[in-house]
């Protein structure tokens, strides 16, 4: 059956259209922000520069995409169509009369579709996995850089250790399909999802410990909603069923997190050994403040914005990282429409078909450029005062 | 300075130690094991006779034992016939004795590939050799192009030529060797039909412009842009000294000032960061190789672990946190030398 095809402009003018809901959302997050401009602070003024407003808008472009995909997507991204086999761009699907915009993969599925939903993927994955990082990161890295001596030593050497490994090395120990068999990930993870509840509980014991009534509001809230999570990530085992996270995606997000934590770690040491020779630290020690009381409450205050910067950064790794799982198939499985997977289905076949390849290649690629100049005018701005 | 390097060397030991242990305990957990026997044996094999082959080949024996063995502290075991008493090499294509001996890392011997059907040092230094050529094709092609970036943006701060040259640099730190391959697949094999879009011709008959230069590009970029931009930080914090002042003052032409005054000191930096990227090269390399299937390391790398052939991976290990470690070295001692104002205590 012969298929019917859109022109070039009729297809471009096609993806525009289905992407109406991101550039409305994308209108008004820019019109507020750039009326209450000067009120935003450091935000504020990353619309000063060019650099920044593209970083600002790729980013919101992807995580608006993955808010709406449901929308913008007109077909299932598992769907297969089987006229629609390495169907061209702009190949119209006979039955709804929709366009295949970027044209029909190996297995007949709607490339643009999947392209939408493979930004769910990442952009769930990647940050919160670098939240993680952070945390597991910081909460080493404190003491670590405070108290120097042999914690530093001991601490240190793991973060070399783990560093050392060659990152595809890692993965294809810690992601195959046997090891989730074994409870290695899950002990990591168990180890892992621990660092939060024990910064936060931290973080406000050392500031409210005077205050017993709030104190025991804000642990007991912690524990609660630290617990929930807790429970749902690593056991499975949400009573409420809202949480739940498969084995093989609970894989990855450990490993990646392995893998980011140390590259934290050490930045965090760095600017801890550097802040704790200010007057601050000494006057806070005059007065007899608790070390993590140092740590937390003034060291890492004043440690914000190149954590800020690495943080933006650190997802684009970590986006990259996941494309690198997905092009090797570790983890993730082969029909999930994520990015690095797509790339890895498509460039085998670059011989016969080439535009299966180019929307998740250029798709990561501007995710992870908006993340880069992001960070960048962030650098720039935080270095100007 | 010596005591500072045996320091290092000892510390390097005792990563290697640990990671080595690391990976042992990984490839044989249960899963990796019955995966092995799967591929030495064949799919349909029963529970008992998978059971029988790994006692057969001492993978059965207690962990420690089997980690002494590949390191050379306690004796390999060939396969003993428990009812003729005869002994026979447990991997014949190895040419291993049939007597006790010692035979690990520390005696130089680096085990038997049972994917391969080779000895380990057969099948990896060739592709040591392979990958080399490889990482020695992106240095020419990336240390100049981005050093030359680098000094020409920070050589003027703030101006066009800065922002474009510095958002170019972002853009390809942005696009890792997955993204970047496939793009220039396209375009320069595909469209333009100028290269050749595998490597694969170039381990049988030799490297040519056509089969090698995509490999090289396509790792060279990604580092590219992170080299170019340490050199450019470091370019204008150099351009904002007295001494760059002072030259200027005396009334010097501006090339003249940067190219005797300001590249000297602008390029110690850089010679570190040049260091570091070792690591990230060999994730560039894996993926690279089996992009491009070029029969080098990276393509090893990926074999073994695929196949969970145990002494190979080790190896493998092996030589990849020695790269990352001597570079490290490397680079630590290499920038006290050029930089005086630095000493190691």
């Amino acid at each position: 059956m012969e298929l019917e095809y859109l022109g070039a402009f009729q297809t471009f003018l096609g993806v525009m259209a289905r992407f109406w809901p991101v550039w409305l959302a994308l209108a008004i997050v820019l019109g507020l922000s750039m009326s209450f401009k000067a009120r935003l602070g450091l935000y504020g003024q990353l619309f000063d520069t060019g650099a920044g407003i593209a970083g600002v808008l790729i980013c919101l472009f992807w995580l608006f995409t993955s808010i709406f995909a449901d929308v913008i997507s007109p077909f299932d991204p598992l769907a297969q169509i089987f006229v629609m086999k390495d169907a061209l761009p702009g190949a119209i699907e006979p039955e709804s009369g929709q366009a295949f915009l970027f044209g029909g993969d190996r297995l007949a599925r709607d490339i643009f579709s999947r392209m939408v939903f493979g930004s769910q993927i990442v952009l769930i994955i990647a940050p919160a996995a670098t939240l993680f990082a952070l945390m597991v990161g910081i909460t080493l890295g404190l003491p670590a850089g405070y108290y120097g001596g042999r914690i530093d030593s001991l601490l240190s050497f793991l973060a070399n250790l783990v560093l050392a490994f060659p990152v595809i090395l890692l993965f294809y120990l810690l992601v195959t399909p046997g090891i989730m068999d074994t409870p290695i990930p899950y002990g990591m993870a168990g180890v892992f999802f621990l660092f939060p509840i024990i910064f936060f509980c931290t973080l406000f014991y050392t500031r409210y410990k005077s205050r017993p009534q709030l104190l025991v509001v804000q642990l007991a809230l912690t524990i609660l909603i630290g617990g929930w999570v807790y429970l749902g990530l690593v056991f499975n085992a949400d009573p409420l069923g809202i949480i739940a996270i498969r084995p093989n995606e609970l894989n990855i997000f450990v490993a990646v997190v392995f893998a980011s934590s140390p590259g934290v770690f050490r930045i965090v040491r760095g600017l801890v050994m550097d802040i704790k020779t200010r007057d601050y630290v000494a006057a806070a020690q005059t007065r007899g403040e608790r070390p993590w009381y140092i740590m937390l409450w003034e060291v890492l205050p004043n440690a914000r914005g190149p954590l800020i910067v690495d943080a933006c950064l650190r997802i684009g790794y970590t986006t990259i990282l996941l494309g690198t799982l997905g092009y090797f198939g570790l983890g993730l499985a082969p029909e999930s429409p994520d990015w690095g997977t797509a790339i890895k289905e498509s460039s085998r076949l670059l011989r016969s078909y080439i535009h299966p390849a180019l929307p998740p290649a250029i798709a990561l690629m501007s995710f992870v450029l908006g993340l880069n100049l992001l960070a960048d005018a962030l650098r720039e701005e935080s270095l100007k005062d | 300075m010596i005591s500072f390097v045996a320091r290092r060397l000892g510390t390097m030991a005792l990563t290697m130690f640990c990671l080595t242990l690391i990976v042992f305990f990984m490839v044989n957990l249960e899963p990796n094991l019955r995966k092995l026997s799967i591929s030495q044996l064949d799919m349909r094999s029963s529970d008992e006779h998978i059971e029988s082959w790994l006692v057969k080949n001492g993978y059965r024996d207690n962990f420690f034992v089997r980690y002494g063995r590949w390191l050379g502290v306690v004796q390999k075991q060939p396969y003993v016939d428990p009812e003729t008493g005869v002994t026979t090499a447990r991997f014949s294509y190895c040419d291993e004795p049939d007597e006790p001996y010692y035979g690990g890392i520390l005696q130089g011997d680096f085990g038997c590939s049972t994917k391969f059907k080779t000895t380990v040092a057969a099948k990896l230094f060739p592709a040591l050799g392979a990958t080399g050529l490889l990482m020695f094709w992106v240095m020419i092609v990336m240390v100049p192009v981005s050093l030359l970036i680098g000094v020409i943006a920070g050589m003027r701060e703030g101006t066009r030529t800065d922002r474009s040259l510095s958002v170019a640099s972002i853009a390809t730190t942005a696009t890792p060797e997955y993204v970047s391959g496939v793009i220039f697949t396209i375009i320069f094999a595909s469209w333009l039909g100028i290269l050749n879009g595998s490597a694969a011709t170039a381990t049988s008959r030799g490297i040519t412009f056509s089969n090698f230069t995509l490999p090289v590009m396509t790792m060279a970029i990604y580092g590219i842009g992170y080299i170019a931009r340490m050199t450019r930080a470091s370019m204008v914090e150099v351009m904002t000294q007295q001494y760059i002042r002072t030259a200027r003052l005396k009334g010097l032409a501006f090339n003249a000032v940067v190219i005797k005054h300001a590249l000297r000191n602008a390029l110690i930096a850089p010679f570190t960061v040049i260091m570091l990227q070792f690591p990230w090269l060999l994730t560039g390399v894996v993926i690279v190789e089996v992009m491009f299937r070029y029969q080098g390391f990276g393509y090893t790398l990926v074999e073994a672990a695929g196949n969970n052939d145990i002494d190979l991976l080790l190896g493998c290990s092996l030589v990849s946190v020695f790269v990352v470690l001597f570079t490290q070295l490397i680079s630590d001692v290499g920038y006290a030398y050029l930089n005086p104002r630095i000493r190691v205590s």
